[in-house]
């Protein structure tokens, strides 16, 4: 019974895929393909070399703009945090900066970079450097008082208030800020990919289409961009289900 | 005649709630876990029945298969003779604070149930209530502005306010101060000298139900049973340094196997 | 000092003031130390939006951007609220749906285009409908997590009382699922927000984020092109200050944790 109710889901996608080539098969002479266009459109890129090539520089970039990124938001944020003077005076800079979309970023990451890998990873790190600075910022602010004073009591100095009791607070709420922050890197990766440079999924998205409407490379890249990204935000998810970090999560 | 029956001065009468051979049992993943066994109990209308037992035994689970939101394993539940087949307004559970709806206000609250009424009843009913259980000029107020004591007390207005023929309260006091519990006894007993509600009041607080009820109803340790059925036979304002009282209570301390000294 | 004392109402204006001060200062010291011919100072954009604001090319691009975020909001509210209750409210549902959305989610609304296009052709449906994907899957997330963390007290109180489901659901569910919706709306806009600047750059030629784009384009006006992004800030902050307000409501806040 239990293997059956498992199953639901995927005979629910089933269905889904069933019903796509139904339709595509309607409209015969239609742009769109369907799934099995789709499977063709994979193998296609897969034989000429460009799968691997393409996912890899996309993957690439977000490391890169994700690491450096959380190096720097982080440490940041959480000095800011912890001095309620220093999180008043830069809370209006950040929350301007915060809503211009990295896109918007573009003209002046080209006049800085110019066009190429660094500019694609300057928008990644701006994508991920405010979210993770405030994801930063809030975790300390979070820290119940009464750990602290606690810490205060046993006679704690500041440096092992950091380690003993700032750190392992803090922990469990910046690892669901990296995942959730790694999910915007991955949307901006393509977005950036779409405007700024010449290799990654995004371009595959835009190539495929300007240089003769390959349709099924589309949709092909974008299961592609869908799939990679479920499992990156899986990866993070299993990151948080290490033993070591679960305590927070286990008061329900 | 059993014992409990014996002790039951409504069993001649018809009951309001009749309880026959009450069985719960639990099953999760391949155990079965027996939590209520063979539970039988009548109550009269308007009684007052508190049930005490060791932590964790089963009384909330009862409480909960007598209100309708738990099926019995076997046996069968009535009121007024009908079988219990699910929750119904006319017999309110009164939960600890935290069954008031933090979004509504005090008014809000209590007129929850009277969506039958039109708007001057209800208004009338809802003033009635506040007034009964002391929350005047707290119309307005939302359930985070109050105490403790307050969201009870706005608890068992919104319970009564629907008129129902019983209330089930499950350790209502249980996150009070002593003070504060204290008072609320008091005022529970002049609600009900002047509604005439039949309750059942699950507590594990043993001199809150010799102080409250007519009969106590002792439960074993899970699988919960009933062990006894203890009458308290002290009339209202109940003195809690008289001999009979500390008498009845010492003896259900006993019935529990706690010692009374410590 | 006390690191942690809360500050008083001076300070809470002084320190604010003092580093925005100063990020300006180092900006156009920045500008004149590097002897850069393209970059602006800080006063060159200030008057490049007076420039905007003049020739009333600003109010039209705000307007526009603002429009399509309301119309791609709009609709991703009404299909997502009820759809993510309903999943909320029946496991077996959401077991079912979940995986697909779960693999739809993670595509950026951009990768989208050809595809709109297609369907929408070039133009303001298409960036109408990226702003749609875009809002749709936070706020689907947030209204199931927000169902499904009613605590049962709640559920139970309510059907005591009689409440039919379909009462049941709006009169007790909703309203106690509503703080955690309506946090999940807030930050749907602020990827709105986002979305539709994206989305202006590539497929219309009206709105904030054509500004940015078209300024570079039409004569390396980078005094524009950074007077444009701080608009584009400053108007996202007042959307997401605007919903913080919404939070704030009595039969709300009791919802977050410093509600009440």
């Amino acid at each position: 019974m239990k293997l059956l109710v498992r199953l639901r889901p995927i005979a629910f996608i089933a269905a889904l895929l069933v019903a796509w080539q139904l339709a595509v098969n309607r409209h015969p002479g239609y742009i769109l393909p369907g799934p099995w266009g789709v499977v063709g459109g994979i193998t296609d890129l897969f034989r000429h070399g460009v799968l691997f090539k393409y996912i890899v520089a996309s993957l690439f970039r977000v490391t890169w703009g994700f690491g450096l990124a959380a190096i720097l938001a982080i440490p940041l944020g959480l000095v800011i945090g912890w001095n309620r003077r220093s999180e008043i005076a830069f809370n209006p800079l950040v929350q301007v900066l915060r809503p211009i979309s990295p896109l918007a970023w573009i003209p002046l990451a080209i006049l800085w970079f110019g066009v190429g890998d660094a500019s694609s990873v300057f928008l990644i790190f701006l994508g991920c450097f405010f979210p993770l600075l405030l994801t930063a910022i809030n975790s300390v602010r979070n820290i119940p008082t009464v750990y602290i004073n606690a810490g205060r009591n046993f006679g704690l100095s500041s440096t092992d208030l950091v380690y003993r009791v700032l750190y392992p607070a803090v922990v469990p709420q910046l690892l669901i800020g990296l995942r959730i922050t790694l999910g915007v890197a991955w949307l901006v990766v393509v977005a950036a990919e779409m405007i700024a440079v010449d290799s990654g999924l995004g371009f595959l998205i835009v190539d495929a289409r300007n240089a003769g409407n390959r349709y099924d490379l589309v949709v092909a890249g974008m299961v592609i961009i869908g799939l990679i990204g479920l499992l990156l935000d899986t990866a993070m998810r299993s990151l948080e289900k290490v033993k070591s970090f679960r305590w927070a999560y286990s008061e329900d | 005649m059993s014992s409990a029956q014996a002790a039951n001065p409504a069993f001649a009468e018809g009951a309001k709630l009749r309880v026959q051979n009450l069985n719960l049992v639990f099953t999760r993943d391949e155990k079965s876990i027996p939590v209520l066994r063979n539970i039988s109990l009548d109550v009269s209308e308007g009684e007052f029945v508190c049930v005490v037992g060791p932590s964790g035994c089963g009384k909330s689970t009862l409480l909960n298969t007598l209100g309708g939101f738990l099926t019995p394993t076997s046996g069968s539940v009535r009121i007024d003779g009908e079988i219990v087949r699910g929750p119904d307004p006319r017999r309110i559970f009164v939960f600890q604070e935290r069954g008031v709806f933090p979004w509504l206000t005090v008014e809000g609250n209590i007129g929850f149930g009277l969506f039958k009424l039109n708007v001057s009843e209800r208004q009338q009913r809802v003033a009635h209530y506040i007034n009964m259980v002391g929350l005047q000029g707290f119309e307005e107020a939302y359930p985070s502005q109050l105490s403790g004591g307050m969201k009870q007390r706005l608890e068992v207005a919104r319970a009564l306010a629907v008129n129902p023929d019983t209330l089930y309260l499950d350790e209502p006091f249980g996150s009070l101060d002593s003070i504060t519990r204290h008072v609320m006894r008091g005022e529970l007993l002049r609600i009900w000298e002047a509604e005439r509600k039949t309750i059942v009041f699950v507590t594990h607080d043993i001199d809150e139900a010799v102080q409250l009820a007519d009969r106590v109803v002792v439960l074993s340790d899970r699988p919960a049973a009933i062990q006894k059925i203890v009458h308290i036979d002290i009339a209202h304002p109940r003195d809690i340094s008289s001999p009979r009282y500390l008498e009845l209570r010492d003896g259900i301390l006993q019935q529990i196997g706690l010692a009374h000294k410590i | 000092m006390n690191a942690l004392a809360e500050p008083n109402k001076l300070e809470k204006f002084l320190w604010p003031l003092l580093a925005t001060a100063l990020f300006f200062a180092l900006w156009h010291y920045l500008v004149i130390w590097s002897g850069t011919k393209v970059f602006p100072a800080p006063f060159q954009v200030e008057k490049g939006l007076l420039e905007l604001l003049h020739k009333n090319v600003l109010w039209q691009d705000i307007g526009s951007s603002l429009r399509r975020v309301a119309t791609g909001f709009g609709a991703a509210t009404i299909l997502g609220i009820p759809l993510g209750l309903a999943l909320g409210w029946y496991p077996a549902v959401n077991q079912i749906v979940n995986p697909v959305m779960q693999i739809l989610r993670p595509i950026s609304p951009m990768a989208w285009i050809p595809v709109a296009i297609i369907f929408f052709g070039v133009g303001d449906k298409a960036a109408i409908f990226l702003i749609f994907l875009g809002a749709f899957f936070p706020i689907v997330v947030a209204s199931i997590n927000g169902v499904s963390n009613v605590p049962s007290v709640f559920r139970r109180a309510g059907r005591n009382f009689g409440l039919a489901p379909t009462q049941l659901l709006a009169r007790v569910v909703f309203p106690a699922a509503l703080p955690q919706i309506i946090v999940g709306l807030r930050l749907a806009l602020g990827i709105a927000w986002l979305v539709v600047v994206a989305a202006e750059m590539v497929a219309v030629d009206s709105g904030l984020g054509y500004l940015v784009i078209d300024s570079r384009n039409s004569g390396k006006r980078y005094d524009l092109v950074v007077a444009a992004m701080l608009m584009i800030g400053v108007i996202g902050l007042i959307l997401d200050l605007g919903f913080r307000r919404l939070e704030r409501i009595k039969s709300i806040r009791w919802g977050y944790r410093d509600g009440s």
